[in-house]
């Protein structure tokens, strides 16, 4: 049952992260920033309006962002939330949202291919690029993880947590899988330092580009995407720094909602106090977070 | 065993009828067709008998052949490996009938023309003059210089359909054998045959080139296999399988069989002439020495292990170590590649590392005990052979297709198929979407398997033992983000944007005759998705047979897996819920209101041209950039000059670096050293009559002393 309330909770919240994210930078920035609910009306006036196809575009293009909203929203099924388990759990749960993930990519860069548009065809090289090595440091991360708690599926990974697991023994594993995933975190949500949400130049961007020729319901579609992509994404990173298990399930979703909201914070302060790497640089990163995986596997193996 | 027997007779005698009646093109090519077609669904009855049942057939004969007897058996592996290869094989083949056909009229050799020389980015037409450049425009001017010639030249495709038909015999000859020689002798055939369809166009000297490169290598992988065979048989006398026993040389023959089987599975470093032969031969050709064929060399390692006893772990960590090595440079040459043809050549090599990583985590699994390691990584590595056959086939069917309409396989000169292809279009994005194991498809069910199995090895063995684990989770997450990229490339510039040529922009779809297979095979690869439970279980089905290497009371633990598999379908079903749910809502939100088409936003500019869009070469760039150290593309560049510049040009090519720094220095080194021997060849027929005087005289006093 509780396991349902927290789907409804990533269903309803995950765009309200991104308003912490937004509101934590705009304070760093002396300025009053945008409403905390902003994202929810741009998807409201998104929904309401018409679109505007190019003519080059085929049904590939519209179906980009059915497949990767669908695909996110089925990954919510198998991720637990802090110490919440996911309505479904199996041995390799991880694999489908990890390839759930994959397909919501692959359907995203072809949607920016199907525009003939060379500043989508960047984004979108980019993009895969980066994933292509990001890939590795997400699931030895997550085989460290199921190695220190003896289970291979998500939910049995991230419970019995308890958060002096963090200070005590196998703490240093834990810290490491935590610095890789934050890595991941930041990349498949094109945050700050590997992408800018915020810039202005087709050029720069990675993933904003790929979603240049999108308009009405399909753009509302591939934020809201985004917005729960950061959300899953984040769950698993909670899941480590803020392991609650308090015997209460109900009490256990608070924690572990405070938390993601702590950690859309976090990355606001990282968005405000770092600048963005330079693309050429970005590999090295991605490589290290599967170098800080495979230290705490072969850590966890003693 | 009648029946496969029959089909296998009637796929000789309709092969040898199309060669006969080869003068009346039409004839031959329905003679041809059909007896396959028919034999293979003949051929399909016992095959999945042997598997519903679990019953095994034998057919033992005494023949005038030493040591041992004409002796042929099906058993649940025999029958796993023939479902796809009668399957792809038959699909192919009417493929085949409609493609020779269309490719005839046309006068051929537009096929190949670029076959293994890649260009991108061509600023100035005609630029490359000398013919081992084939490139661009220039390619394009020259191999429609060629038109006359090669138009006159009359193909025969009765003989095409012969070789395709003892081809398909072969296979099943080879997967039926339970005798050494008996095996031998497919195996050869299955090479010639191949080699003389890969030899289709040999008027492009390119062709030849493939082709002898395969010949060359396909027989030096014999020569493995036949030490193999010499040394399984010693101690009994005999080459029938039956007698086979362990010995203290199995780790021998397991690196025979490794060397042997592998060059015919074309696993690095033994892959070098897959990229060759693959792509030179006509599609159907290709689909079916990918799909199938190569696992002929995948089907002889696992019989093989079933003599050899108990594995030590050295086995399995050989495997997994060779099968990461393949998957990734094969994905990452593949990247690299500027003719589409070629690239799915080198996701075959990427693939069958993949199977390769999952028969080696079964082995370890073996090796240490662990049960239910070595079911999922021998079931998964199983799996993904049959799911190789199907989108792989499909990938080259479909490359076939556009090579037909838009006249060229370089994927720079292509673009915006989909609307002039759409059947042809959907078909390869399903097949792209299976090949880089992405639910809800074929490919991420086998590949979920492995991966279980890896996970299951990374937090159940021992110590340093669970590293084999961590090696194939990294090694398939870096191969599958790899092949995203590369496929992604594959179907968007190909099918995607604006045409980047105007024989491009000409396409049209193919006729029925190639559709209805591709559509065939898409929706198998659909099926096995969605049936994973299904699939799942007919594969253990081949358990049985690895009964000496899998030593397990095997039901719980299937049972338990294919349990876990339900709840995958469970997902993947949802998601396809929600996908409809989804596009219903998009479909009722944007009802009644506007829905207008204007050009592609290209930041203010008002006049872009399809030469603007991003091409192949530069999509990959970063990859290839990042990977540099093993790739080693070239790159000739001629950078625009003046203020008016006329002329400018890029070009990068990517050899595969085996042949390049382990192959050509060892083919010339050997060269070298027997041209030490020249001497010997003065061209006077009266020394060579000494030769032959002295040599006699020699064994004489041998014979004699």
């Amino acid at each position: 049952m509780i396991s349902i309330i927290h789907i409804l909770f990533a269903v309803l919240l995950a765009p309200l992260a991104l308003g912490v994210i937004n509101r934590t930078k705009a304070i760093f920035a002396g300025r009053r920033g945008q409403p905390l609910l902003q994202l929810y009306w741009d998807l409201f006036k998104l929904l309401r309006k018409g679109a505007v196809y190019s003519r080059t575009t085929t049904w590939v293009f519209s179906a980009g962002p059915l497949v990767s909203l669908a695909a996110v929203l089925t990954s919510l099924l198998v991720v637990p939330f802090g110490g919440v388990r996911a309505l479904l759990a199996f041995p390799g749960d991880l694999l489908l949202l990890a390839y759930l993930l994959g397909l919501m990519r692959f359907f995203t860069v072809i949607a920016a291919l199907d525009t003939g548009s060379s500043f989508e065809g960047m984004g979108a090289s980019r993009e895969v690029t980066f994933s292509a090595l990001a890939e590795p440091a997400l699931l030895l991360g997550l085989a460290a993880m199921g190695r220190r708690a003896g289970s291979l599926s998500l939910s049995g990974m991230y419970s019995g947590m308890m958060p002096s697991d963090l200070v005590h023994h196998g703490g240093p594993v834990l810290i490491l899988v935590a610095a890789a995933f934050l890595v991941v975190f930041l990349a498949e949500n094109a945050r700050i330092p590997i992408d800018d949400p915020d810039t202005h130049l087709e050029l720069t961007m990675i993933h904003e580009v790929m979603a240049l020729d999108h308009g009405g319901p399909d753009f509302a579609f591939i934020q809201y995407a985004a917005a729960l992509k950061m959300w899953v994404l984040g769950a698993l990173l909670i899941g480590i720094l803020v392991p609650m298990h308090t015997g209460l399930p109900p009490l256990d979703v608070v924690a572990a909602l405070i938390g993601m909201f702590l950690l859309a914070a976090a990355t606001g302060v990282i968005e405000s106090t770092m600048a963005r790497l330079r693309i050429l640089r970005v590999p090295q990163l991605l490589v290290a977070a599967s170098v800080l995986s495979m230290l705490a596997l072969v850590l966890v193996l003693d | 065993m009648l029946l496969i027997l029959a089909s296998l007779l009637l796929m000789v005698a309709s092969g040898a009828a199309a060669l006969v009646t080869s003068a009346r093109e039409r004839l031959s090519k329905v003679i041809g067709v059909t007896g396959l077609v028919t034999s293979c669904i003949i051929g399909l009855a016992p095959a999945l008998h042997v598997l519903w049942t679990g019953r095994e057939e034998a057919f033992i004969r005494p023949w005038s052949v030493p040591m041992g007897s004409f002796s042929i058996g099906l058993d649940g592996l025999s029958a796993f490996f023939l479902l796809p290869i009668l399957v792809l094989s038959a699909l192919a083949a009417v493929y085949g009938g409609a493609y020779l056909q269309a490719h005839h009229h046309k006068g051929g050799g537009h096929d190949v023309s670029h076959a293994t020389r890649d260009g991108s980015a061509f600023f100035h037409p005609g630029e490359s003059e000398d013919g081992e450049r084939e490139q661009g425009q220039g390619a394009r001017e020259r191999s429609e210089n060629r038109g006359p010639a090669t138009g006159n030249l009359i193909r025969k495709p009765g003989a095409s359909w012969f070789f395709y038909n003892l081809l398909v015999a072969s296979m099943i000859m080879v997967i039926m054998a339970r005798n050494g020689v008996l095996f031998l002798i497919a195996w050869e055939v299955m090479a010639i045959a191949s080699y003389f369809l890969v030899m289709y166009e040999d008027e492009s000297a390119l062709v030849r080139k493939a082709g002898s490169t395969y010949l060359i290598a396909t027989h030096c992988g014999t020569a493995f296999l036949l030490a193999l065979f010499i040394l399984l048989g010693r101690q009994s006398g005999s080459l029938d399988f039956s007698t086979f026993e362990a010995s203290g040389l199995s780790g021998v023959a397991f690196l025979m069989a490794l060397v042997g089987f592998g060059t015919k599975a074309g696993l690095v470093p033994l892959h070098v002439w897959l990229p060759e032969a693959h792509p030179a031969a006509p599609s159907h050709v290709s689909a079916v020495m990918s799909g199938v064929m190569i696992k002929t060399g995948i089907y002889g390692l696992i019989r093989t292990l079933t003599f050899l006893g108990p594995p030590p772990p050295w086995w399995g960590w050989t495997l997994i170590g060779i099968g990461a090595i393949s998957g990734i440079l094969g994905v990452l040459f593949a990247l690299a590649q500027h003719d589409l043809k070629r690239l799915l050549a080198y996701h075959s090599v990427e693939n069958i590392g993949i199977i390769t990583l999952g028969l080696g985590l079964g082995l370890l699994g073996v090796s240490y005990d662990q049960p239910l390691i070595a079911v999922l990584g021998f079931a998964g590595g199983l799996l993904h052979v049959v799911n190789h056959a199907l989108f792989k086939g499909l990938l080259f069917l479909g490359a076939g297709a556009v090579a037909h309409a838009a006249q060229t396989r370089e994927i720079d000169r292509l673009g915006g198929l989909l609307r002039r292809m759409p059947w042809t279009g959907a078909a390869f994005l399903i097949g792209s979407v299976a090949i880089c194991g992405l639910p809800p498809l074929n490919g991420f069910v086998s590949e979920f398997l492995i991966y279980v199995g890896a996970f299951e090895a990374t937090s159940s063995l021992m110590g340093p033992t669970a590293v084999s684990g961590m090696l194939i989770v990294g090694a398939l997450a870096l191969i599958g983000g790899l092949a995203t990229a590369c496929f992604t490339k594959a179907f968007g510039i190909v099918f995607l944007g604006e045409p980047r040529t105007d024989d491009a922009a000409r396409a049209v779809e193919v006729t029925a005759g190639m559709r209805i297979p591709l559509m065939v095979l898409a929706a198998c690869c659909a099926a096995i998705g969605l049936l994973a439970p299904l699939a799942f279980t007919i594969t253990t089905r081949s358990f049985p047979s690895l009964a000496n290497l899998l030593p397990y009371d095997a039901p719980v633990l299937i049972h338990q897996a294919a349990g876990m598999m339900r709840v995958v379908v469970l997902c993947l079903s949802s998601f396809l819920l929600l996908l409809s749910m989804l596009f219903i809502i998009r479909h009722k939100l944007l009802s009644g209101r506007s829905v207008e088409k204007t050009v592609t936003w290209d930041c203010g500019y008002a006049a872009p041209t399809s030469r603007m869009q991003y091409t192949a070469s530069s999509y990959a760039q970063p990859l290839t950039q990042l990977f540099h150290f093993i790739l080693r593309t070239h790159r000739d560049f001629s950078p625009p000059q003046g203020f008016f510049p006329e002329s400018a040009a890029l070009s990068t090519h990517t050899q595969d670096a085996f042949e390049e720094e382990v192959y050509r220095p060892l083919f010339q080194g050997v060269g070298r050293l027997l041209s030490r021997l020249r001497w010997l060849q003065s061209g006077r027929i009266q020394l060579y009559v000494l030769y032959i005087a002295l040599t006699l005289l020699i064994l004489l006093m041998w014979k004699l002393g």
